[in-house]
């Protein structure tokens, strides 16, 4: 009796992989979808603004004028794509959405920027200090807005063409982990999370009930075989496939884009293990609930967004309000995303991760006596 | 004497009371069973009868809303598990694996049932030479005609050599010839010992059964075997030969003693009812002399009498 169990299971697995190599589409989808949004997202998203195309009214006319907006170009930050005879035209641009921003430079701007300690260290900060300019920026998108506030301090040395002795910093950072600042080097441990939710949840949810849409669940719930056989015997497969998928992920991800791989090699199996078998039973939980592949497929986006939007992969999670953090915790992806930027930029091991590590496995066994709870060998 | 027979008589299925309500609708209404072992037994009915419904409620798909179901002498509530092993079923739509190749629907079939290894093996030889699949053997399931379909399903029903096979319309998508065939398959099958439940809506395959049961709307309108069934018939049955049929079959109709008149071919067939004296000068009164002649009553005209409102009085 003992040894049926497995030749059951095994029965399944075999049935659910010959199954899933003769479906070329879905198939094909497991190596493409990690590699195309590895390659799209890799190059494309990047959160530190550079090139906004702005405008320039300048009212001096002076070389200084011409100076300072050179020292501008020089940030790379701006890039003056229009002049504006006034204001009024400038706004016209920025409402048009021709312009992210535009600089005015007053007519007496030289004299400010004589005055400007800045400019000219002998001169005391005083009240009769002038800005030497003023941005006028849509702020609509903070992104943008952030980019150029930056520039607010920007030293005057290169338009003075003198170098001056700058005061100290009051603080200094040191960046460990990604001291050059490269947003695909979080990008990509975050994507394989990103990644494997959406094949993992997608892939399980429609597994139980395409067996409903085909007819052949009618049959084998006629037969001996037992709820969690079944589910077990049906998200096994889906374990190499997404294994597979972390490895085309971080490979490209090393090779393409040069993202350092810390971490030993053990833990990240190990925490993507644990995160696949976690991301797995919840969709087989969707599977059981869902009437039809059209509903799964809905229910799996209703998971994803989150996943996308609050697991720390596109925004800070400590930027977020506790209540959206308590959901966020609630969401496997959460746990990984920790876990697997940790691990890969940080080389942390998973015993420094016990916590997360402990919540996805508890959170795959709960998972898994819920679906073979809910999946009855009834009709109707 | 005959209390004697009823003791030795063994049931593969008793069932009393049997009630399936989906909501409002009753979908199978106090259905009482007694099929014996051994035997085939069919349920005839037009689509939407509760046959499939009756067969899902006995193999324990279904959950019934009322009644006592035995199988194989064990109540079915509570041993639905352990009966699965000693039951087969075959659904009225083709539910095997599309994608995957004959022998591997069998393969996949016979670790569900534990068999493993030479076993296994030779079980499946066995079938594959039995249902005449062999040619068929590394085909995809998929792009297989009607009547192999139907074999191979037959064959996955029957891997673990169930006591009691359940077909539901396993003949719905093949042409006569295949039938004519699949039959002589179930009479191996229960000469073999097998209890066999089929559903159909063809008169000529529920002649075949040993006994059947005719429903309609989740009722039994009547049971018994074939021939006592046409016995046992509350009508006599008439043919009348001659020229403008359809005119006479219209006032024949009206009368409250004639159940109903069909033409068939270049006859109306009129089922009048027992307690008329004399069927043929009555008939032959009412279709001013043209020629009549009783008739040997067949399965349809059972299903004619006790269907459509018809039944009792």
């Amino acid at each position: 009796m003992g040894i049926s169990i497995w030749i059951r299971i095994y029965a399944i697995f075999v049935k659910e992989l010959k199954q899933l190599s003769r479906d070329r589409m879905t198939f094909g989808m497991i190596i493409m979808i990690p590699l195309v949004q590895l390659m799209l997202f890799g190059y494309a998203i990047n959160t530190d603004a550079r090139h906004i195309p702005v405008g320039l009214v300048d009212l001096s006319q002076t070389s200084e004028s011409r100076a300072v907006e050179q020292a501008l170009v020089a940030t790379q930050s701006v890039d003056f794509i229009a002049r504006y005879r006034s204001i009024k035209e400038a706004e016209i641009a920025i409402t048009k959405g021709d312009i992210r921003a535009v600089l005015y430079l007053p007519a007496d701007m030289t004299r400010r920027l004589f005055n400007h300690p800045l400019y000219d260290h002998k001169q005391a900060d005083s009240p009769l200090t002038q800005p030497i300019g003023q941005w006028i920026v849509d702020g609509s998108d903070t992104v943008i807005a952030s980019s150029i506030r930056a520039l607010r301090n920007m030293p005057l040395d290169e338009v003075a063409n003198h170098s001056a002795t700058r005061t100290a910093p009051s603080f200094e950072v040191v960046q460990y982990f990604n001291p050059e600042q490269r947003t695909v080097v979080n990008i990509v441990p975050g994507l394989v999370a990103v990644i494997l939710t959406m094949t993992m949840i997608l892939f399980t949810s429609s597994a139980i009930v395409r067996e409903h849409e085909h007819g052949n669940m009618e049959f084998l719930i006629t037969t001996p075989v037992r709820s969690i056989e079944l589910m077990i015997g049906k998200i096994a497969p889906y374990v190499l496939v997404g294994l597979l998928q972390v490895a085309i992920i971080l490979s490209v991800g090393h090779w393409v884009f040069s993202v350092p791989i810390k971490g030993n090699l053990l833990s990240l199996l190990g925490s993507s293990v644990l995160f696949i078998f976690a991301s797995l039973t919840l969709g087989l939980v969707l599977s059981t609930i869902a009437k039809t592949q059209l509903q799964a497929m809905q229910m799996t986006i209703f998971i994803l967004l989150p996943s996308i939007l609050l697991s720390g992969f596109m925004f800070p999670y400590d930027a977020m309000p506790v209540a959206a953090q308590w959901i966020a915790e609630a969401l496997p992806v959460t746990h990984f995303m920790r876990m697997i930027r940790a691990i890969a930029l940080r080389d942390a091991n998973l015993l420094l991760l016990g916590k997360d590590a402990l919540w996805l496995g508890l959170f795959t066994v709960g998972g898994i006596i819920i679906a073979s709870l809910r999946f009855k060998k009834k009709l109707g | 004497m005959t209390f004697d027979h009823c003791e030795k008589m063994e049931y593969a299925i008793e069932a009393r009371g049997l009630t399936k309500r989906f909501g409002e609708n009753i979908a199978v209404n106090k259905l009482d069973l007694l099929i014996p072992k051994g035997s085939i037994y069919g349920f005839l009915g037009p689509n939407g009868c509760g046959k499939s419904t009756s067969i899902r409620l006995l193999t324990g798909l279904l959950e019934a809303s009322e009644g006592d179901v035995t199988i194989l002498g064990k109540p079915l509530l509570g041993h639905e598990e352990s009966l699965k092993t000693r039951i087969g079923y075959m659904t009225q739509k083709f539910s095997l694996y599309d994608n995957l190749t004959v022998r591997e629907n069998l393969n996949f079939v016979g670790a569900i049932y534990g068999f493993a290894g030479k076993r296994k093996k030779a079980r499946i030889e066995e079938l594959l030479a039995l249902y005449d699949l062999e040619k068929q053997a590394k085909q995809f399931a998929g792009s297989m005609s009607g009547g192999q379909k139907q074999r191979l399903a037959l064959a996955c029903a029957t891997l673990h050599s169930p006591e009691l096979l359940f077909l539901d319309e396993p003949t719905s998508a093949v042409d006569p010839e295949n039938r004519r065939e699949f039959w002589e398959r179930l009479f191996d099958l229960c000469a073999a010992g097998t209890t066999i439940l089929v559903s159909t809506h063809y008169m000529d395959e529920a002649e075949r059964c040993h006994a059947l049961a005719i429903m309609e709307e989740g009722n039994k309108r009547a049971d018994g075997s074939p021939q006592a069934l046409m016995n046992a018939m509350p009508a006599t049955v008439v043919e009348v030969s001659g020229n403008k049929l359809r005119q006479l079959k219209q006032t024949l109709t009206q009368h409250p003693d004639i159940l109903s008149a069909a033409q068939i071919g270049a006859h109306l067939r009129v089922l009048v009812k027992k307690k008329v004296q004399n069927p043929l000068l009555f008939i032959s009164e009412l279709s001013h002399g043209r020629e009549t002649l009783l008739a040997r009553p067949s399965l349809e005209d059972v299903f004619v009498t006790c269907t459509g409102g018809r039944h009792g009085d």
